[in-house]
């Protein structure tokens, strides 16, 4: 199965892939100085070995590109270095800046870069052939719902903030739902290019009158529909309370089957039944409720706890929860202005556990309006340079595959920045590569391998024939 | 499968577009109101380190700020007077800030937008940025005039002064007060934090600025908004209406000296002011009807919102009322007639401006650490109350309530002009009478126009609050 790609030109743009890695480098680590000098008056004294390690690892990675992978597009690396730059500048800016390291630190955040960093690179010397991936749809259905249940498995599982979307090792603690959803575009891309003509052919006409207003599935092929509508609204919602994570991946099947069919029922089913669900549940699930109310009425004196209801056990604030993260980190979104206060010279502290999903609002304070459109952009380039390898490629479970995983990082990036500046309600999710945590930040790079060794594949020039004599060819490889 | 790529990649991009929008319109359009959100704190802390702008009364300096020294980079605010000021300027503390702090707090902090230029300049030469000056309109003198007749009296109130021609707020002082020093101190925070709860917690609401933000009900300081409805509607001075001891308007409803206001004959408008006659007052609200009370009402300022000075002013209500026993009794100010003093003000001003009455300000000009004006008040009109006519014949039956034989508010007159004034003793459900005076002098050229209200006073108008009024008036004539 393959269909005509929408050819790229052949050039590799290897030193301008250099360039643009230094800048990002340079970024980095002028970020670091200037948040060093703002707050202690001194260069930062580990400087070097963030130098060392960040830079030189990421420059490592664009040889051992240039060499495993020579066609691969070459902004992915430098946008990827530069996201986990900033990330890891801020994380020293609010940790080893300030002294305190006791909600994380910059150290480990660089140490889980580099391993991820290696893993990256397994991936793409080791993953050859992304559509052998194909061979095994079932197994990865299978380990990502395992994955995303494993919280759920007393003494193993761990509720934090709310949600119990955690795994305790014992050492360390991971994320399994962050791994899920690659197994589960990978799965999706499968199935569904096995399935795609009966997904998209079958079909029962709605009319109203002589007018032909839908074409609807039949309800034998609405199954895998109801399966993943089911996972998440039952497991994901009401058992976790994992509403970012059941978003995020409903969000993914439904563009993923778009795609696939090219038919807009599927997408108006969809959302149909997840907000109907979601409606339903309103008035039965707290969390669910709560989320709604912070987010409506953030500004309500009773929601946000103003000293007046501060002492009301009664109160909302008192009893369900408040909407002093999302009011702070507006307030420190607003104190950024267009400019920001420059790296380390706000109050970034001022919102509560703003090292996890409202890093962004300390971008926001500090780099200004400037600045997180600079990390808004590379966001959407990354995510537009994985469309850009979806249309490229032939073979269709590579467009499905390439394209799942570029929507899962822009919707992964809606639904967390849309939650902190109040787009939607928020949910909890991670800002692929910036935010702290070993278990973003590998699935993050897991992603880039894959897109790195995808684009490969469809930037390198067909092979040519070194002879054209008679039937048999010698084809470079 | 291209096609529906590209749609995913647009969408994608859109969902991006989304975020970029919002972001500026946070950071770029929302982000000066969000700065300066009630909630929001960081206007308050952080500006701890900064040269704040005095706030002025004349010429004298009522709060600054002074280098802490030793190590600290902080500043100290300092209040002059402060108990004497307290309910305009508020006080400014670690993480909030009331009064005057509070509503011109980014031109004392220096972040207002209009400071932008003088800022960069201090920048580049390297000047330490400083906020700016607020001049407040408040006449020292008034003020303590005010001051000074509440703490004889003991009882709490509030009283305002305007200038009746421009709508500048010559006093407003609330009693009782407290010392904004005692909270403000950025050395013994947790002292000053004790002191701000127990302020809060206070059941004597020293934090509450009764003149702006305390609604009382007016009593018979509200028959000149009758009148003023009676007079527009084409009748005179010297119109009549049924004056008997007491009405039955639901229950009965008596005059103050239970007896008919002119023998037992009908009353004249003029007559009804002076000796505040409730009966034929009450017969003239119903004999109006209440859109044309509504509407009078309005036009002095009632029914139309809060609205700031810039310290926010409470909104008066005189809701429309369709039954004729409460129309009768809020024609003189009870029923569910209520006012802040500064509305009562608005009302003699109204009257002593020819009908004209003034929007009320509280800040005369913002002056940048290098002088230049930043902004400075003019005068507005806030509505027309009544007709000059009106208003000429309402300020003569006011000077009878000082000056005639049977007035009931002798004790605002001052020797040597002519006070036009108004007494009243409105009834509560919750203890003693309030009494009230409002009144402005002199009478043929007005130069202040007061409202006075004792709290739970238990006497008269013409008795406690008056002689308030009276040395508020003084002082700013004396001048």
């Amino acid at each position: 199965m393959s269909e005509a790609p929408t050819a790229l030109p052949p050039v590799k743009r290897r030193n301008a892939e250099l360039v643009m890695t230094l800048v990002a480098i340079g970024i980095t680590l002028f970020a670091m100085i200037e948040a060093g000098l703002t707050r202690n008056g001194e260069m930062p004294p580990s400087l070097f070995v963030y130098g060392i390690l960040f830079g030189g690892l990421s420059v490592l990675a664009h040889f051992f590109i240039r060499f495993f992978a020579p066609w691969s597009d070459p902004l992915l690396l430098p946008l990827a270095t530069l996201l986990n730059g900033l990330g890891l500048a801020m994380l020293w800016r609010l940790f080893e800046a300030t002294g305190d390291t006791s909600g994380g630190s910059a150290m480990t955040q660089l140490i889980l870069t580099a391993a991820s960093m290696v893993v990256f690179a397994v991936i793409v010397y080791f993953l050859k052939e992304p559509r052998t991936l194909q061979r095994y749809p079932y197994i990865m259905a299978i380990s990502a719902v395992l994955l995303l249940l494993l919280p759920l498995i007393p003494g193993l599982g761990m509720t934090i903030n709310g949600a119990r979307q955690w795994v305790n090792l014992g050492f360390t603690s991971l994320q399994p739902s962050e791994f899920a959803k690659i197994a589960l575009v990978i799965f999706l891309a499968g199935y569904m290019v096995t399935k795609r003509d009966v997904l998209s052919l079958a079909s029962k006409e709605v009319k109203i009158g002589p007018v032909k207003v839908l074409d609807l599935p039949r309800a034998r092929d609405m199954a895998p529909m109801a399966v993943m509508w089911g996972f998440c609204i039952i497991v994901l919602v009401i058992l976790m309370n994992d509403l970012g994570t059941s978003l995020l991946l409903f969000s993914t099947f439904l563009a993923m089957i778009y795609v696939a069919t090219q038919r807009s029922s599927w997408i108006i089913i969809g959302l149909t039944a997840f907000f109907g669900a979601c409606t339903a549940l309103y008035p039965f699930v707290p969390h669910f409720r709560v989320r709604m109310i912070t987010w409506l009425d953030a500004f309500r004196p009773d929601v946000y706890c103003t000293d007046e209801f501060l002492n009301d056990p009664e109160s909302f604030c008192q009893t369900l929860g408040n909407s002093q993260q999302l009011v702070q980190g507006l307030f420190a979104l607003a104190q950024g202005g267009l400019t920001g206060a420059g790296m380390g010279g706000g109050k970034p502290g001022n919102v509560p556990e703003v090292q996890n999903d409202f890093i962004f609002s300390a971008f926001g304070e500090e780099l200004g309006l400037a600045g997180v459109m600079v990390m808004l952009m590379a966001l959407a380039l990354l995510a537009e340079r994985g469309m850009r390898i979806a249309l490229a490629s032939k073979e269709l479970f590579i467009k499905m595959f390439a394209s799942g995983i570029s929507f899962l990082l822009a919707f992964q990036t809606f639904v967390v920045i849309g939650g902190v500046t109040r787009v939607i309600p928020m949910t909890g999710a991670t800002i692929p590569f910036v935010a702290k945590g070993g278990s973003a930040l590998l699935s993050s790079w897991i992603m880039l391998a894959l897109l790195m060794r995808m684009s490969n594949n469809a930037r390198k020039p067909a092979p040519q024939a070194i002879q054209d004599e008679g039937a048999t060819q010698v084809i470079q490889r | 499968m291209n096609k529906p790529i590209r749609r995913l990649a647009v969408f994608s991009m859109a969902l991006f577009g989304v975020l970029l929008l919002n972001i500026t319109w946070i950071q770029g359009f929302q982000a000066d109101a969000l700065r300066e959100h009630e909630f929001n704190s960081r206007q308050f802390v952080e500006s701890l380190t900064q040269a704040r702008g005095a706030i002025l009364v004349g010429s004298e300096e009522i709060a600054f700020s002074e280098p802490v020294g030793g190590d600290s980079d902080q500043y100290q605010r300092e209040y002059e007077n402060g108990q004497l000021y307290a309910p305009v300027t508020g006080a400014f503390r670690a993480g909030s800030a009331t009064g005057i702090e509070k509503a011109e707090n980014s031109l004392l902090d220096g972040s207002d937008d209009r400071l932008a230029v003088s800022n960069f300049l201090d920048t580049i030469t390297g000047k330490e940025k400083k906020g700016a000056n607020v001049e407040l309109t408040v006449n020292a003198e008034a003020q303590q005039a005010a001051m000074d007749g509440f703490n004889e009296l003991g009882q709490n109130g509030a009283a305002v002064a305007l200038d009746p021609s421009t709508g500048a707020v010559l006093a407003s002082y609330s009693n009782p007060t407290y010392d904004p020093n005692d909270v403000a101190s950025v050395t013994e925070t947790s002292e000053a934090a004790e002191n701000w709860t127990s302020l809060e917690g206070s059941e004597q609401q020293p934090l509450l600025n009764r003149g702006l933000n305390e609604r009382y009900p007016p009593g018979s300081t509200f028959k000149i908004v009758t009148a003023s409805a009676a007079l527009e509607d084409g009748h005179t001075p010297e119109s009549t209406q049924e004056a008997p001891a007491s009405l039955d308007l639901g229950a009965p409803m008596f005059n103050a000296s239970r007896q008919p206001c002119n023998g037992g004959s009908p009353d004249t408008l003029a007559h009804s002011i002076e000796i505040s006659c409730n009966t034929s007052m009450a017969n003239w609200a119903i004999d109006l009807g209440a859109e044309k009370m509504t509407e009078q009402a309005d036009a002095y300022g009632f029914n139309q919102g809060s609205f700031d000075i810039p310290l926010p002013v409470t909104e008066s209500l005189y809701p429309s009322e369709s039954d004729n026993n409460i129309l009768g009794r809020s024609g003189i100010g009870q029923g569910n007639v209520e006012a802040t003093p500064l509305q009562m003000a608005m009302v003699a001003a109204g009257v002593a401006n020819d009908g004209d009455v003034m929007k009320p300000y509280l800040v005369e000009s913002v002056k940048d650490s290098d002088l230049s004006e930043i902004k400075s008040a003019s005068p507005e009109v806030f509505s027309t109350a009544v007709s000059a006519k009106t208003a000429e014949d309402l300020t003569q039956m006011m000077i009878l309530v000082t000056e005639g034989a049977e007035g009931s508010g002798l004790g605002g007159a001052i020797d040597g002009m002519q006070v036009a004034g108004k007494t009243g003793t409105a009834e509560t459900s919750s203890g003693p009478t309030h009494n009230w005076f409002i009144s402005f002098a002199p009478a043929d050229d007005p130069q202040v126009a007061v409202a006075v209200v004792v709290e739970h006073g238990g006497g008269s108008g013409g008795t406690l609050a008056a002689p308030i009024a009276k040395r508020i008036m003084e002082a700013v004539i004396n001048e």
